[in-house]
């Protein structure tokens, strides 16, 4: 029976969730609000695991809600109740696009879509860089020594050599985000 | 059946592989899917994500079906987006089973601070393949400068930016080309 409802909880949350991985949070602290499977603690502590392991974040945090509430099952549950609604509409998405696709309206549309898509990833990716590459616990801003101590010198040297390392030789992502991993561990980054 | 089979494993490994929650999953996707196995093009995987970003659901999730459809219709995008979901279960239960304090534990602190840089650079690089194809003339460069400033230091909603390219695209591409023509 719980499985049922945890899997009705996972497919609201995937159906009303636009936008990705953290668009599922609120959704979260309502379920933990609601049902009292897991804390607010727990969420803290899950999403500092789910960004710290492989996959997206929004799935890693409902996989790890499935299990907190009813063990392998309920993992396996949260996360395929959390991506049914996904298959489902891009299925129908990709079907119309399809019968649309040699249409020239359909084209000048994507036309400007492309752009704007790769705006979004860049506005996305300055969190992550702001996270990466400022000290942001410095605090407020007043003279230029604090702009000096706020800026992570040595994170950004290492993404410089990272970055033409990753133009000269084409090696799987991977292989770079194995290489960080070593160098942050070594540092003590 | 083998071909299913098939995308289920290139799906795993991307999932696997998809460091520093989802963004990376980018360069991934250029690298495995564009690049060597064709199985879309780089314009193509730029409206899955612009469609992915207004359409309900994990980003990540609806690119991986989008390409699964694209391959083998329904069967297709199944199979691919289980592929992605099966190392997020597999790595989960093992750490919420066995290793609670793993997210505190100094050494992955520092591996993932690490990792995070990586992430910056290998973002910049996907970013500037995809800019390549995406920003063509002068009206794609204002989108896009226009986008990045409207997202990154307004609140308004990623589902009518993207509308809004939307139409924008459609009266300069469409409407104002008719006229020239």
């Amino acid at each position: 029976m719980i499985l049922l409802r945890l899997m009705y909880e996972f497919c609201k949350t995937g159906f009303f969730a636009v936008g990705g991985g953290l668009a599922t949070l609120p959704f979260l602290y309502e379920m933990a609000e609601k049902t009292g499977w897991f804390t607010n603690q727990d969420i803290l502590n899950l999403i500092a695991i789910s960004e710290s392991t492989p996959g997206a974040i929004g799935i890693n945090m409902s996989t790890y809600v499935g299990y907190l509430t009813s063990g392998v099952p309920g993992a396996i549950c949260a996360t395929l109740a959390l991506a049914f609604p996904s298959v489902v509409i891009i299925v129908l998405v990709a079907k119309c696009m399809e019968q649309f696709k040699n249409s020239p309206i359909v084209e000048a549309v994507f036309k400007a879509l492309r752009p704007a898509s790769t705006g979004l990833i860049v506005a996305a990716s300055l969190s992550v860089a702001q996270m990466a590459f400022l000290h942001t616990e410095v605090g407020t801003i007043t003279n230029v020594s604090d702009l000096i101590a706020i800026i992570n010198f040595p994170a950004i040297l290492l993404a410089a050599i990272l970055f033409v390392l990753l133009r000269k030789f084409k090696l799987h992502p991977i292989a770079y985000i194995g290489m960080a991993a070593v160098v942050g561990l070594v540092f003590q980054m | 059946m083998k071909e299913l089979w098939k995308l289920y494993r290139v799906f795993f490994s991307i999932g696997i592989c998809t460091f520093g929650g989802g963004y990376a999953m980018l360069s991934l996707l250029q690298r495995v899917i564009v690049e060597q196995y064709q199985w879309a093009s780089e314009e193509e995987l730029m409206d899955y994500y612009a469609i992915g970003q207004c359409t309900p659901g994990i980003i990540a999730l609806n690119t991986s079906t989008f390409i699964g459809y694209k391959c083998h219709k329904l069967p297709g995008a199944i199979a691919a987006t289980l592929g992605f979901l099966s190392p997020s279960i597999l790595v989960i239960v093992l750490i919420a089973a066995f290793m609670t304090n793993y997210a505190s534990l100094p050494v992955v602190k520092h591996a993932f601070a690490g990792i995070r840089i990586c992430v910056c650079a290998l973002i910049l690089d996907a970013v500037l393949k995809l800019g390549k194809k995406s920003i063509v003339d002068k009206f794609s460069v204002i989108i896009f400068l226009a986008i990045v400033a409207l997202s990154a230091f307004t609140g308004v909603s990623t589902i009518i930016l993207v509308i809004g390219a939307g139409v924008v695209g459609y009266l300069i591409y469409y409407v104002m080309g008719r006229k020239k023509a």
